[in-house]
């Protein structure tokens, strides 16, 4: 864990009058695991956005894999993989050409390709309805393929976007195993969000809790405990973020659009 | 490049598949053809100006590739909405590169679907000069395809959602169709519409096509190729340009 492979300082991002991500500063070390929590709208997926190429900031700086996603956005594409919280796959093509789009797109070689994507698919145990269409899948098929493809191209980081979102229990384990396994074999580094605390506990190594906008909390997931002085990091979470419920305004209508989409 | 390669393959993938759409977009042409081309064919032929049927075929081959081709170029939008579009947006690829792709991908698929409409026209009656010069006339297909993808994908672009769909049709393709020379002949409008069509650049694509499939030119080849490759190069880097922008 040399250096910090993710470097943000003082970030914003506004949308029109209102601020998404206030100032917000934090680093990933190189090959860590790494979870940002928070309420729903506390601006997670907005810095995972930046971080992505996917929005441009209103300002504050970002490192990427050693690149400036602004200002040389190809070069930091190339460090990263992503697994978006919403929707992404072509519902029109089948799970291999999902795939194999990736793949070419990302450059992989084709014999490289045609192995990783055997493997990725069965690990996610679609290999055998790799000729679907992806319409035809349930959400959490999509959600083990858009997982699958994520990690095609062996990314130097992988963003996962709440990825065991309505996953069973035991799909979820089996792909925290297998991320951990690439985590320590390979060193990718992990950054997620999630809203199943115990998740982040049992994973992150390390923790960042953004809540309207501004990091409020940093450390392992003990270290968080011992702050706030509780016994679960649900507990220190609810401690720290309180304990009503956000209005989420136009984010709740995207979350309404993504369950039509997945179920 | 293969990102240009696969974006290209996926347009074929989509089209080849969706069955409906390809028939579905044939029976606007059929109609245009059975009524203006039989309607209106006595009367065309009654002012001197020959068989209507041979002059509307070309027309009617440039009405589709223009629908066909600014419709796959809007789909960009359905991406946006169906979310497919971040995986593109996130690739470590040039926007050019994905433009193109796209681009090409589109103007192939509104190139078979002319094909498709040429095989029609000639069962209904028209009469090509010479069946070597369809091959180039293929071409020009591909070029006016070229053409209205890209500017189709550039006002895609411009578009969060399908709400401006109707209004792109109705105040840009509708006006680009109608007002090119594809159901009339230019020589015989008024000043002020001789003026309007000659800054479409579908009249410039329809007179390409007619040059190779009836030996009649408003324009000559010449001009038309300068001004279909000057739009199409204005619509591809305006389009990167506007794709490069989206953010989601
Ligand atoms: N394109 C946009 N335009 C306007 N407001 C936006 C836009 N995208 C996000 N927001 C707002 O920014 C805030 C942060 O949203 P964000 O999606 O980052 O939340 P999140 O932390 O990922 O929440 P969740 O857990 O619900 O996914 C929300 O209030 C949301 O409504
Ligand atoms: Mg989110």
């Amino acid at each position: 864990m040399a250096h910090n492979i993710i470097e943000v300082k003082n970030l914003t991002k506004k949308f029109g009058d209102f601020t998404a991500v206030k100032d917000i500063s934090f680093s990933v070390a190189s090959g860590e695991r790494f979870a940002f929590l928070g309420p729903n709208g506390a601006g997670k997926s907005t810095t995972i956005k930046m971080l992505t190429t996917l929005l441009l900031p209103t300002s504050g700086s970002i490192m990427l894999g050693g690149h400036d996603p602004v200002r040389e956005a190809d070069a930091a594409r190339k460090s990263f993989g992503i697994v978006f919280q919403d929707p992404s796959l072509d519902e029109d093509l089948t799970a291999q050409e999902n795939m194999e789009f990736h793949g070419v797109l990302y450059s992989v070689p084709r014999d490289t390709r045609r192995a990783r994507i055997e493997e990725l698919l069965n690990f996610v145990e679609l290999y055998d309805r790799k000729d679907s269409f992806v319409r035809d899948f349930s959400g959490g098929m999509k959600r083990r393929l858009e997982i699958a493809r994520g990690l095609l191209h062996h990314p130097k980081i992988i963003f996962l976007d709440e990825p065991t979102l309505g996953l069973d229990p035991q799909t979820r384990n089996h792909l925290w195993q297998y991320l951990e396994k690439l985590n320590e074999e390979e060193g990718i580094t992990v950054f997620f969000t999630t809203h199943y605390m115990d998740e982040a506990d049992r994973v992150a190594q390390h923790i960042a809790v953004i809540d309207h906008g501004q990091i409020i909390a940093t450390g392992s997931g003990e270290e968080l405990k011992k702050q706030t002085g509780t016994q679960t990091l649900e507990d220190a979470f609810l401690k720290l973020t309180g304990s009503e419920i956000r209005e989420e305004g136009a984010d709740s209508l995207a979350r309404m659009r993504m369950f039509r989409g997945r179920r | 490049m293969n990102a240009v390669y696969i974006m290209w393959l996926r347009e074929i993938k989509r089209f080849s598949r969706s069955k409906s759409r390809i028939v579905g977009s044939l029976m606007q042409p059929l109609l245009f053809l059975v009524s203006f081309g039989f309607g209106f064919g006595a009367v065309f032929a009654a002012a001197g100006q020959g068989n209507y049927i041979n002059f509307l075929a070309p027309g009617i081959i440039g009405m589709s590739i223009i629908f066909t081709s600014i419709f796959n170029g809007m789909q960009v939008i359905w991406d946006r909405q169906f979310g497919f579009l971040k995986e593109t947006l996130v690739a470590p690829v040039p926007r050019i590169a994905i433009m193109f792709g796209r681009t090409l991908g589109g103007a192939t698929v509104a190139t078979l679907q002319g094909c498709i409409v040429l095989v029609m026209t000639l069962l209904i009656g028209f009469h090509p000069v010479s069946w070597l010069l369809i091959a180039p006339a293929i071409l020009i297909m591909l070029f006016i395809g070229t053409l209205f993808s890209a500017l189709g994908m550039m006002v895609a672009s411009l578009m969060r959602d399908m709400q401006g769909f109707q209004l792109v049709m109705n105040f840009l393709v509708m006006p680009l169709f109608f007002l090119s020379g594809a159901l009339f002949p230019l020589s015989a409008v008024p000043e002020a519409l001789k003026l309007v069509a000659a800054i479409d650049p579908l009249s410039y694509g329809v007179d390409a096509l007619r040059y190779f499939l009836i030996n009649a030119t408003t324009y000559g080849l010449g001009l038309d190729l300068i001004v279909l490759s000057g739009f199409t190069l204005v619509f591809l880097a305006l389009g990167s340009y506007f794709f490069s922008r989206i953010q989601v």
